[in-house]
């Protein structure tokens, strides 16, 4: 099955809305804004890692 | 995108990082020890730690502090001194023997006592020192940052090539699919690309922001020639008199002048940050923005009297914006830890770039040759389009 650019580009799009909430963040304050940047920065760095260790889930055939 | 389209964007993609490839590597693996370069600097003993005094004592006399760190170098000339906003207790005073001095001696002076309290090693001692350099200008100097700051240039047209290939990579894929049943290659070529869509604009802002860092000098330089030049007119032509007036009282000055906000350092007239007649006092203030946007104060070296205190201009109010933006060290322990973490991601990604190259050739056309054909379905036989991995 062929991907939609919105399939494509979804989850890149909100992982880069994240990264660039957690850059910004905590130039802009200390306390809560340092904690915004660590879950927002710590988002695309948990799911590269989950995305390197996991087991492929089986693709189906003709996928 | 048209199969003509996606060879041209490949081509960019290949060479734009294979000609950086290995520069990076080396400011990723430099990096990693920087981003912690206070914490290495505690564990070495590299970093000063003011002495415990038996009753709190307030801030002494600044000049009394240059004195006592020129008694240990009597012919060298003071160059910068500053203190950090979380050690006020601390003096950092560099000794040189002309004012653009790379060989400058540090000397730590208690800003309490105005005694002496040691000669800590040079930027941190030789380990530090040495990725610095790797780092900032592979130990030449202004040719070598700004050959850096090319190769920033380069990644970031490699990333910007790699994110317009993402997607024809992806047709048939769920996002974050990374094939490892089937051959390494493919294995890596998914995780090359997983790894460099979801680090795709930390990588940008910290690439960009390096590279614009490759131009502080040049920035330096311009401000100076330019508007510092024009707040400066009335002492054009003039030779610079003795700089008999008083830091301490300089400072005072300073603060006089801008309320409210701290004493970062002082650098003293001939230095980049000054002018051959004045102390360039900057001051910034203690929040998390404000600490980053340094305000110069100009104080007559000689008369001790205030000639201005300008807002800096909008290049290097980006580039101080653009420093914390590519050292990480604005967020606490969590941010330092998700850069370290992100760099070693882009190391991997340098790493299986390079891997899917050497490894190029016929798998590598059969890959290209697959994200080409996605494009083509109608011209494909849908029992082709089954048989090909995906």
């Amino acid at each position: 099955m062929i991907r939609t650019p919105l399939q494509i580009w979804g989850a890149p799009i909100v992982i880069g809305i994240l990264t660039t909430i957690g850059l910004i963040s905590a130039l802009l304050g200390d306390g809560v804004w340092d904690a915004v940047s660590a879950i927002t920065l710590g988002i695309p760095c948990l799911l590269g890692f989950w995305y390197c260790v996991r087991r492929a889930p089986k693709q189906r055939i003709g996928h | 995108m048209s199969p003509v389209s996606l060879r041209r964007w490949g081509w960019i993609h290949k060479w734009s990082s294979l000609v950086c490839t290995i520069f990076m590597l080396l400011l990723c693996l430099t990096g990693l020890p920087l981003i912690y370069h206070h914490e290495i600097g505690h564990l070495l003993g590299t970093e000063v730690e003011p002495p415990v005094l038996s009753s709190p004592m307030p801030q002494g006399n600044v000049d009394a502090v240059i004195a006592s760190a020129k008694e240990l170098y009597p012919t060298k000339l003071p160059m910068f001194i500053s203190q950090e906003a979380d050690v006020p207790e601390i003096w950092n005073v560099t000794l040189a023997d002309h004012m653009h001095d790379h060989d400058y001696k540090p000397i730590a002076v208690d800003a309490r006592t105005t005694k002496v309290i040691e000669e800590p090693a040079f930027e941190g001692g030789v380990f530090m020192s040495t990725m610095l350099a790797l780092h900032v200008d592979l130990f030449m100097g202004l040719p070598g940052m700004l050959f850096l700051g090319f190769m920033a240039l380069l990644l970031l047209v490699a990333i910007v090539s790699g994110a317009v290939l993402y997607s024809p990579f992806m047709r048939k894929l769920d996002f974050g699919t990374v094939r490892k049943e089937r051959s390494s290659r493919l294995k890596w070529l998914d995780m090359h690309n997983m790894l460099g869509i979801v680090t795709l604009v930390w990588l940008f802002v910290v690439g960009g922001t390096g590279m614009i860092n490759t131009w502080a000098d040049l920035m330096y330089k311009y401000y100076q020639r330019n508007e510092l030049a024009s707040i400066l007119k009335q002492y054009e032509g003039k030779k610079p008199l003795p700089h008999t007036a008083s830091v301490h009282d300089a400072i005072e000055t300073a603060r006089a002048a801008l309320p409210g906000m701290r004493v970062a350092f002082v650098a003293f007239p001939g230095t980049d940050f000054s002018s051959a007649h004045h102390y360039g006092i900057f001051m910034n203030g203690n929040e998390a923005f404000s600490s980053r946007m340094y305000r110069p104060v100009l104080v007559d070296a000689n008369s001790g009297e205030l000639t201005d205190a300008p807002e800096l201009p909008w290049y290097l109010k980006a580039l101080l914006v653009s420093q914390p933006l590519h050292f990480g060290d604005y967020g606490g322990q969590w941010m330092k830890f998700l850069w370290a973490v992100l760099d070693i991601a882009t190391i991997i990604i340098l790493g299986t770039g390079l891997y899917l190259w050497l490894k190029r050739g016929k798998a590598g056309k059969t890959s290209t040759r697959i994200a080409t054909r996605a494009h083509e379905t109608p011209a494909t036989p849908a029992l082709a389009r089954r048989a090909e991995p995906s």
